[in-house]
């Protein structure tokens, strides 16, 4: 594994300049290399957990609804929560640490939590508060530790890596299944010694963001709802919210493809793959994109790419070139999206709230995105899956027409 | 430098610890200590051994006794007269894949297909010319981590496969219902070979199908009744009935009045239930296999002990 160790006496902004040529800084890689190892470890368990709770324990797939609701519910306040005590404490790294830290002791949990499914829930519902936690001072750290015309560039760095331990995760699993011939637990094991790696790296590698800040009592809760009374991120955040709420869910758009071209149910999880290879593909080009045209011209492109894939879903094609030609356009939107939001908001957060701004987008967005599963699941059994999926492209082109017209973001 | 050192010292020592760890939970595979040659005699109680996963069998007058084990290795295992259906995930596939075998009155494999998906139900139609199947699939609903459940058919003579029955027209209350969240479980066939009920479920609720598969058309009769098995003598449906969140009451169908008997088997049971005559119902829980009087009389009685999935030849 590469990891630029260069130490720049520009510690602060963590970048480094080398005859003109501007790089990512040190910093990120190192931050995207322990996102890349703990995708891995957690990609491996996400692979395996449907099968390990009914195979493994025979469970009945209808308690799992309840394993569900925890997993998906257990983000959202906790996010806020991680942004705002690492601001609070000036503490980044301390507080991500913690995230990836705890993440990685869940593995082990799931080992000792054997067939009880309340122990079960909680292992699960810990792992993603640790997830939670770790989200918004990891990307406040990259935002700190680039320069603010590259931010593009930084979170696209990072994304690339990430989204490379999401391939390997499942492949990683199936070699350690094959190889324990067929034992649960021996994947939760190497998925809790891989994460553990992680947490090194990050302690050995990753630079805190630390800068001296005069007022204490400017990073109070007070501080971090004032945030949303300034104008520029107020709408930034209302809009991605906006957007979040019209967004179909991935799950969503992988089952449409499935039903137009009857993908055998044996591939039916490498369709996620297909997003994920364009995702990690595009993710650079596009940040740098974003840095040289502008960001928000491309989040909302990223949006249209959404727009068209969903189109395209419904259209007269099927089959093969139906799933590469919308697997690549929800890659495209992934790529011009997730990081790219990251970096148009960074800049119209102060540096020391920081990590609690990003906090406030990424909440705001995942909130909303849940919601708008729900209303999606209700308008496909009211109406049935073609409409319901075009309705959902007509609120998402109509929207991001609102916000093409908002520009909440000049730059 | 001496980080890089740290760094590498540290993933060598857990990539270590990880790899010996999954070395050392290869599980010392558990054998029966003989294996012989079984046949589909008559009289005889079948099942799926808990401890290493192979078909045993017992004297169906003696359930008792010292059973004896096949090299067939099954998670559900099925017969009808003189045919036998095996249904077992592939080890180490990701997502899990299942192969179905159809068995002659040797337990030799005369047909194997595969089918993604983990076993749930399987059995074998009372004229012995189809085998049926329930298997879970995972992805297929839009919680990420989601089941869906497929029930299929095969047909011995002319080799036609139905991989899902989820495209059979059905009517509830008599309009034709159509949602996207349709799943089967659990299948059941009458002695002509062309009736036959199953559960349907979507939309929160389940409902118990009769259809006719010759022309291929299905109506609900009936809420709450899942993985239904139909008696002998063609009168009754045993199934699992729903009282709580994941938990089941044995209970039987009366067709002809609607009327349900709850059976003296009180435990929670998520099984499809097995007719051993018109009076005796087995169903596998909690590691053995039972039986219980099927008017809702007497006690469940434990027949065999560290066994799944019975069947008997009769």
């Amino acid at each position: 594994m590469y990891i630029a160790t260069s130490r720049s006496s520009d510690v602060a902004a963590g970048t480094e300049r080398k005859a003109g040529l501007r790089r990512v800084s040190a910093n990120v890689v190192a931050l995207g290399a322990v996102s890349l190892v703990t995708d891995i470890s957690s990609e491996m368990v996400t692979a395996v957990l449907p099968l390990y709770l009914v195979l493994g324990l025979g469970l009945n797939p209808l308690q799992f609804g309840l394993l569900d609701g925890l997993y998906a519910g257990a983000t959202a306040v906790v996010r806020v929560l991680g942004g705002h005590l690492a601001d609070r404490w000036r503490r980044l790294k301390a507080v991500a640490g913690f995230g990836y830290g705890l993440s990685a002791v869940c593995k082990l949990g799931l080992v000792a939590a054997g067939s009880s499914v309340a122990a079960i829930g909680v292992v699960l519902a810990a792992d993603r508060t640790g997830k939670g936690l770790r989200t918004a001072p990891r990307d406040a750290l990259i935002s700190l530790s680039s320069e603010p015309d590259t931010l593009g560039r930084s979170f696209g760095v990072h994304r690339a890596m990430d989204t490379v331990g999401a391939f390997l995760g499942p492949l990683v699993a199936m070699a350690v299944l094959a190889l324990s011939l067929g034992s649960y637990t021996s994947v939760f094991f190497t998925s809790f010694c891989i994460a553990a790696i992680a947490v090194m790296l990050l302690v050995l590698f990753v630079r805190d963001h630390k800068q001296e800040i005069a007022d204490r009592a400017a990073v109070s809760v007070r501080a971090a709802f004032g945030l949303l009374r300034d104008r520029g991120f107020r709408r930034v955040a209302v809009w991605a919210a906006l957007l979040g709420f019209v967004t179909l869910g991935d799950s969503f758009v992988y089952l449409v493809l499935q039903r137009r071209w009857d993908v055998a149910a044996t591939f039916f999880p490498l369709l996620p793959l297909g997003t994920a290879g364009i995702y990690l593909v595009l993710a650079v080009p596009l940040g740098k994109l974003a840095d040289r045209i502008g960001r928000w011209p491309v989040f909302l492109g990223g949006h249209v790419a959404l727009v068209a894939a969903l189109i395209a879903l419904c259209g007269p094609v099927s089959g093969f070139w139906l799933a590469a030609l919308a697997l690549g356009l929800h890659g495209v939107f992934y790529a011009a999206t997730d990081g790219v939001l990251m970096a148009a908001a960074g800049p119209l957060v102060p540096a020391d709230l920081r990590a609690t701004g990003l906090a406030v987008v990424q909440t705001g967005q995942a909130a909303a995105r849940m919601l708008s599963s729900v209303l999606f699941g209700l308008a496909w059994t009211l109406w049935d899956l073609q409409p319901a999926v075009l309705a959902a492209a007509g609120a998402l082109a109509v929207v991001a027409l609102g916000a093409a017209f908002a520009r909440p973001v000049r730059k | 430098m001496k980080k890089a050192l740290l760094a590498v010292v540290g993933t060598v020592v857990l990539a270590a610890a990880a790899v010996v760890y999954t070395v050392a939970a290869r599980p010392s595979p558990a054998e029966p200590a003989k294996v012989e040659h079984l046949s589909l005699a008559p009289g005889q109680l079948f099942f799926r051994s808990t401890k290493t996963g192979n078909v045993g069998v017992v004297p169906l007058a003696n359930p008792s006794a010292a059973p004896k084990f096949s090299d067939l290795k099954c998670d559900r295992f099925a017969v009808s007269g003189t045919t036998g259906m095996c249904l077992a995930v592939r080890p180490g596939t990701l997502p899990a894949v299942s192969d179905f075998s159809v068995l002659d009155r040797n337990l030799t494999t005369t047909h194997k297909d595969y089918l993604p998906g983990t076993p749930s139900r399987a059995r074998v139609s009372p004229d012995g010319k189809r085998v049926y199947w329930t298997l879970f699939v995972t992805g297929d609903s839009y919680a990420a981590t989601g089941f869906s459940t497929r029930a299929g058919v095969y047909q011995l003579d002319n080799g036609e496969l139905e991989k899902t029955i989820e495209e059979l027209p059905v009517l509830v209350d008599g309009k034709r219902y159509f949602s996207s969240d349709v799943n089967y479980w659990g299948i059941t066939f009458a002695k002509d070979g062309k009736r036959f009920f199953s559960t349907l479920g979507s939309k929160g609720k389940t409902y118990l199908i009769e259809g006719d598969y010759d022309t291929y058309r299905g109506k609900a009769l009936r809420e709450n009744v899942e993985c239904p098995s139909l008696s002998p003598d063609e009168t009754r449906i045993a199934f699992k009935k729903k009282v709580g969140e994941g938990v089941w009451r044995l209970s039987v169908l009366d067709l002809k009045t609607m009327h349900e008997t709850a059976l003296a088997e009180t435990r929670s049971v998520d099984d499809q239930a097995l007719w051993q005559d018109d009076h005796t119902i087995l169903y596998g829980l909690e590691n053995a296999v039972w039986s219980v009087p099927a008017d809702g009389s007497g006690a469940p009685r434990k027949l065999v002990d560290e066994a799944s999935s019975p069947a008997v030849t009769s």
